[in-house]
């Protein structure tokens, strides 16, 4: 198996509250996999668990980073989730507002850093190499994701659109293998969702990371995912390609309602 | 029309303050003769010089507002004469070189009292900056920072009174003591944030005071503890007031190297750390930075100054005892930060002096210093409410190449 994520069994309960059920889910290595449900349906309470934010109730996470070994995360602080190679945005977009687009994306680089008080304070030759690597290292991503006209503008400054696409770039700063987007494209204009629809796609097959994404923009879900999962009330119910998805009458139902004549 | 509706605005207000003053300055009970005067006079002033100070206000208002817009939509450049005094080297050089002679030949060309008075402020300085570590970079609302202070404070008397140890043996560990007692306060409030994060500290620094109070046998309590020693330069006599000057460049010294190394910490992967830390902890987890350790290291190396400043405290006036340690100061020295804009270095110091030197230059003014020092941080908050120096984001030098292969320069 090529698979660099594999989440098997999840439950995850609010008190009484059961979020996710048993879900099992496995994002292959260099594939695009989209999560999909109503709205409550527990996607982005799947991607807490992954991530660490929260820790499931019940069964087991596993990462197999590509070259790495596989192991269990469940329950692992969130920044060591990110050390590990996972790194996700967030349905509500959470840049830093007073720092630079630049800054930003430096922030992400922090992980794969290590100069510590000293080193601040002295700033010798080790530390200033590094500082000057964050800077370029960061620089190179914001001209992959196309924001390199904006590096010193305040992140609050930015148009909504490209606030998305920092909070990517911030992300693949990080250089993670797996990269979890959360409605990437709510709230973009057309022409900004056909942008980003070629933004991801580039980042699989450029960067060869694997992207598991929550969307309810269909035409962005059918279009480039791999494989989908959906979600519905907790509980995983279906998976497949896109065409199979599309067909799938329990998916159908879950989306539309009960046919009233059936 | 316009004009009519503010005129109206400005009788209502004046009416109103009228009504508000009258007990206390129009009526008086004459004791002696048994009396009630009525100053109508007084109303009237008030009433005439709260129509007229109700426009000036108004329109400072409007113009503030009028200015916020137009930052936002156009993006005018809106500069204070202080960041361009930092922008353009032609004019901060000659600035700076003024400003350091000025420092250097400040205690032979006043009294030893104004040299005193500097001192003080140049520890608010360094405690300002310890503070805007926290409060202004990691934007932890840390409300008991005078703590701190205090461990220092005490750490020097107690040793110099049971050891006999000197000012430069101490002041190494007062600093340390600041950050042992920083990362204790850390612990138990890394869960907290803003208005929780504010009392616990708060408390903190209450438990510190109260201690160094009841706690007889370790620190004399209120009494506090006398004849601590000045510092010492290789055994050489010193008269009072070579002292005073001695501790004053002492001061200059420790401030420098203070401005020095908060630069470069706020410069560095761990400043941007505490930044991104202020502005959304979960993205900033979520980046790979470990909260923790990066509160922690914000609490130790702000409460190092402190700790500090405390020794030179201790040192400066020999004698100190916990009600130098009250709460109040906490709010003063959190006030420089405010004042001065959040996170700047320069901010901090203009604030520091500001807040130090007004209240002693007042003192002219004596009833109302207080009063018009208040008036001042009110008219501040209203009208720049980020502080004298905004804090403006680096720009960063690259050598990488742009999309066409050209190296480029933002």
């Amino acid at each position: 198996m090529d698979s660099v994520l594999e989440v098997n069994g999840t439950t995850m309960d609010f008190g009484g509250l059961r979020a996710l059920h048993a879900v099992d889910l496995q994002v292959r290595q260099r594939e695009i996999a989209a999560l999909i449900g109503p709205n409550g349906a527990g996607k982005t309470t799947f991607f807490n668990c992954v991530t660490g934010i929260y820790e499931p109730t019940e069964g087991d996470i596993f990462i197999s980073p590509p070259g790495g070994k596989r192991r269990r995360i469940n329950g692992v602080k969130i920044n060591r989730a990110a050390e590990l190679g996972m790194a996700r945005t967030f349905q509500n977009i959470r840049l830093f507002p007073n720092m630079t687009v630049l800054e930003n994306v430096m922030i992400g680089r922090h992980c794969r850093a290590k100069a510590g008080v000293l080193g601040a304070i002295l700033r010798g030759g080790g530390t200033r190499r590094e500082e000057q690597e964050i800077v370029d290292r960061s620089y190179e991503i914001l001209v992959k994701i196309g924001l390199a006209d904006q590096v010193d503008e305040l992140a609050k400054n930015l148009p909504y659109g490209a606030q998305r696409r920092l909070e990517i770039a911030r992300a693949m700063a990080t250089e993670p293998f797996l990269l979890l987007l959360d409605e990437p494209a709510a709230g973009m204009n057309p022409r900004e969702t056909e942008a980003l629809e070629e933004l991801i796609v580039r980042i699989r097959d450029e960067e060869r990371i694997s992207i598991l994404m929550i969307e309810h923009d269909m035409k962005i879900v059918m279009s480039i995912s791999d494989r989908i999962f959906v979600l519905d009330y907790g509980e995983k119910i279906a998976e497949g390609t896109a065409s199979e998805i599309r067909e799938n009458p329990v998916v159908i139902k879950a989306y539309l309602g009960e046919d009233v004549n059936a | 029309m316009k004009a009519l509706s503010e005129f109206k605005k400005s009788l209502i207000i004046s009416l109103w303050f009228m009504l508000l003053t009258f007990p206390i300055m129009v009526i008086r009970v004459n004791t002696i003769e048994k009396v009630v005067e009525w100053r109508w006079r007084n109303m009237a002033f008030i009433g005439i010089g709260s129509f007229l100070l109700s426009f000036v206000w108004r329109y400072l208002l409007g113009r503030k507002e009028k200015g916020r817009k137009l930052a936002e939509a156009g993006r005018v450049e809106v500069r204070l004469f202080s960041q361009r005094l930092m922008d353009e080297p032609r004019i901060y050089r000659p600035a700076l070189a003024a400003v350091t002679l000025f420092a250097v030949a400040f205690p032979f060309l006043f009294s030893s009292y104004q040299t005193n008075i500097m001192t003080t402020a140049l520890m608010y300085v360094m405690l300002g900056l310890g503070l805007n570590i926290v409060v202004g970079l990691a934007g932890l609302l840390d409300l008991g920072y005078v703590a701190f202070y205090a461990v220092g404070a005490y750490s020097y008397a107690l040793l110099n009174y049971h050891f006999g140890l000197g000012f430069w043996a101490v002041l190494p560990v007062g600093a340390l003591l600041g950050v042992l007692f920083g990362i204790l306060l850390g612990f138990p409030v890394l869960r907290l944030r803003g208005d929780y994060l504010a009392i616990v500290t708060l408390g903190f620094g209450e438990i510190i005071r109260i201690i160094l109070e009841n706690w007889n046998e370790f620190s004399f309590g209120p009494s506090g503890i006398a004849n601590i020693s000045r510092p010492g330069l290789f055994g050489i006599q010193m008269s009072l007031n070579e002292a005073t000057i001695y501790l004053y460049f002492i001061m200059i010294a420790l401030c420098l190297f203070t401005i020095f190394v908060v630069n470069r910490l706020q410069d560095s992967r761990i400043g941007r750390a505490w930044i991104a830390l202020r502005e959304d902890e979960v993205a900033c987890q979520a980046m790979g930075i470990d909260k923790t350790k990066t509160k922690l290291t914000a609490f130790a190396l702000g409460a190092m100054w402190a700790g500090m400043v405390g020794v030179i405290f201790a040192a400066k006036t020999t004698f100190i005892n916990p009600a130098s340690f009250t709460f109040l100061e906490s709010a003063m020295i959190l006030s420089i930060v405010v004042l001065g804009g959040m996170g700047s270095i320069i901010g901090v110091i203009i604030g520091a002096f500001i807040l130090i030197l007004t209240p002693e230059y007042l003192r002219a003014f004596s009833n109302y210093r207080m009063l018009l020092f208040g008036m001042t941080m009110v008219l501040m908050m209203v009208f720049r409410p980020q502080g004298i120096v905004t804090n403006v984001r680096r720009i960063y030098k690259f050598r990488a190449r742009g999309r066409d292969g050209e190296p480029s320069q933002a």
